[in-house]
């Protein structure tokens, strides 16, 4: 019974990270239907240069939203300088360039900081819950991720910014025409992405070791459960991380073995895909031909 | 006046002649690597069928391609089959496998499909380590294929030998593609691609088309496969990460997506970069190819080929103007 509460909040710390991930990919999905198969990438570039700063002697506490800061700028510049081009491109143009970008970052990650694995602090490292069922980073990496998600949530839903990003996605033409920069709005949601993404990198590093393939696999996930939870809707993304954490790491644990969790991540995938494309809580698109 | 027609043969001539006389002016690992060229040459062209001609995204080629040379590798070393049954029968057999994916994907379209297919290249080397089948493919030991000899005593080195036989292959299936693509067929896939209603409308299958378009597409890649296992000798899930799906996709945009010859250029272009690259990092190639990746899709859409013919066609034209 221990082990199977022990494996549940395990599964819900490891499936906030991939909600926190699968987020910033719905986020971007929402407002221009891109899947930014990046996102890892620049996840880890995010990372690493936090790495850099507590190298460097910064505290974690100051490392941690220094990066937050430095990746929303890095993703709103992405978005101005590169995909902008490529708004209205066809699909295969689009995804080409996404995964130009996964190949450039995760290069230049291996190139600066070599391929060796590095170990990342946790704050709560020499911390103890007083209870064997939940580890100290576990619960850091819930509570993280929650409280952001409620930040995010009160962004979105009570602030003038939020509301006319929402506008921007749902519907650009008519928020051009009363006044909001679209444009720009596509950019701050690449920048919210970037700095979701940083947050999911800097608290999955402790658990998997820093190296330049650690998203790769987080990715997939990722995209597992936005697919679970709806690509078009943010709080099913959440759901879908929370769900697919915790069946994941159950299957894993006593029906598959850890050794197939990316062929369940497949399937998992494909079994949205078939049955139920729009995800469990996603809208269904219709589409006039 | 040179017809285009005309100039394509005369081009596929001299590309063969030149093809034969290679092996003889070069050392032996320029010859391994001409042949290795070859096989990512059918390989991207695979990818092609599919994803230039037929628009369906695929970020998962690696995986046909790891299928069919697990399938050659195995029937050759645990049923001792000779390569000329088994890399048929792999190539078959990765016809199947594709058919059966491009079944359920047929639902899915532009970025979903990338999505399926790129789970797919992930999830395939880890089921090719996984303990349960080790029996059969060896699992993180790979799989060891005997070098296979000249047959009737024909007098060339086994890496010559090699050579010509991908050469042979390598012909073959080109101008099987290309028969295949400048008919009736052909001309239903691109429809397919450019205009979906339209086409269903003329009456072609949309639902069968596509998914024998994944068939074939996947039968190309995997014989790619199945003869890279004989050519190397060796098969170990780590060669066919996703990354190798990647490169692929990365041949087909430096090539030229929706062109035949331009499967060599981007093939040769994936053969030759990793060895100049790699003397000034081990992350050099994946820089170059990223960046590469979206130079091309920004400046030069239609690939090294499409720019060539463009080139040609100018000078072409400057000539007969003055």
């Amino acid at each position: 019974m221990d082990l199977l509460i022990q494996q549940i909040f395990s599964g819900l710390a490891t499936g906030s990270i991939y909600a926190s991930l699968a987020l910033a990919l719905v986020m971007i999905f929402n407002s221009t239907n891109h899947i930014n198969f990046a996102q890892g990438e620049m996840a880890l570039i995010s990372t690493y240069f936090a790495w850099t700063l507590i190298a460097l002697g910064f505290p974690y506490w100051a490392a941690f939203p220094l990066t937050i800061v430095a990746s929303f700028a890095f993703g709103v510049l992405v978005e101005r300088l590169l995909i902008r081009s490529f708004h209205n491109a066809p699909h295969l143009s689009l995804v080409v360039v996404f995964i130009g970008l996964l190949l450039a970052f995760n290069a230049l990650a291996g190139w600066i900081w070599g391929f060796l694995l590095k170990e990342f602090p946790s704050p709560v490292r020499n911390l103890n819950t007083g209870t064997p069922l939940i580890a100290a980073h576990e619960l850091f990496v819930l509570c993280v991720t929650l409280g952001l998600l409620a930040v995010l949530y009160i962004f979105f839903r009570f602030t003038t910014l939020g509301l006319a990003m929402r506008a921007a996605a749902l519907n650009p033409t008519s928020a051009r025409l009363v006044g909001i920069r679209v444009g720009w709005m596509l950019a701050l949601g690449w920048g919210l992405a970037g700095a979701l993404g940083a947050v999911a990198g800097m608290l999955v590093a402790p658990i998997v070791y820093l190296d330049p393939s650690m998203m790769i696999g987080i990715l997939l996930y990722a995209f597992a459960s936005a697919m679970l939870g709806g690509l078009n809707n943010p709080a099913g993304a959440v759901a879908g991380g929370l769900i697919f954490g915790v069946v994941e790491n159950l299957v894993g644990t006593y029906l598959i073995g850890h050794e197939l969790k990316l062929t369940f991540a497949l399937i998992v995938v494909i079994a949205v895909l078939l049955i139920r494309p729009a995800g469990l809580f996603g809208k269904v698109i219709v589409k006039r031909v | 006046m040179i017809t285009t027609n005309t100039a394509s043969r005369l081009l596929t001539a001299a590309a063969l002649i030149v093809g034969i006389a290679l092996p003889m002016v070069l050392s032996d690992f320029h010859v391994f690597q001409a042949t290795q060229m070859m096989v990512y040459a059918i390989a991207i062209l695979g990818l092609n069928l599919l994803t230039g001609y037929n628009g369906q995204i695929s970020l998962g080629h690696g995986a046909f391609y790891a299928i069919g040379a697990y399938a050659a590798a195995i029937l050759m070393a645990r049923f001792e089959l000779s390569y000329f049954v088994a890399l048929p029968l792999a190539a078959i057999i990765c016809f199947i496998v594709g058919f059966l994916f491009g079944l359920p994907a047929l639902k899915l379209e532009g970025h979903y499909l990338a999505l399926a297919t790129f789970a797919l290249a992930l999830a395939v080397p880890q089921l090719l380590k996984y303990p349960a089948f080790e029996h059969w493919t060896g699992g993180v030991q790979g799989i060891f294929v005997n070098k296979p000899e000249a047959p009737f005593g024909i007098p060339l080195s086994t890496d010559h030998w090699l050579y010509y036989f991908t050469l042979a292959v390598t012909l073959l299936v080109f101008v099987l593609a290309s028969n295949l693509l400048h008919g009736r067929v052909g001309r239903a896939i691109t429809a397919i691609r450019d205009q979906p209603v339209a086409a269903e409308a003329m009456g072609i299958n949309i639902a069968l088309y596509k998914a024998t378009t994944f068939g074939v597409s996947a039968l190309y890649t995997g014989l790619a496969g199945g003869l890279s296992a004989i050519v190397i000798q060796f098969i170990a899930p780590d060669s066919f990460t996703m990354f190798l799906s990647i490169f692929l996709l990365v041949g087909l945009v430096i090539g030229g997506v929706g062109s035949i010859p331009g499967a060599f250029l981007g093939a040769a272009f994936i053969v030759i970069t990793p060895n100049i690259a790699s003397d000034i990092s081990k992350a050099a190639t994946g820089a170059v190819y990223g960046l590469l990746l979206i130079t091309f899709v920004y400046l030069v859409p239609n690939g090294a080929w499409g720019a060539l013919t463009v080139g040609w066609k100018r000078l072409a034209g400057m000539t007969r103007r003055s």
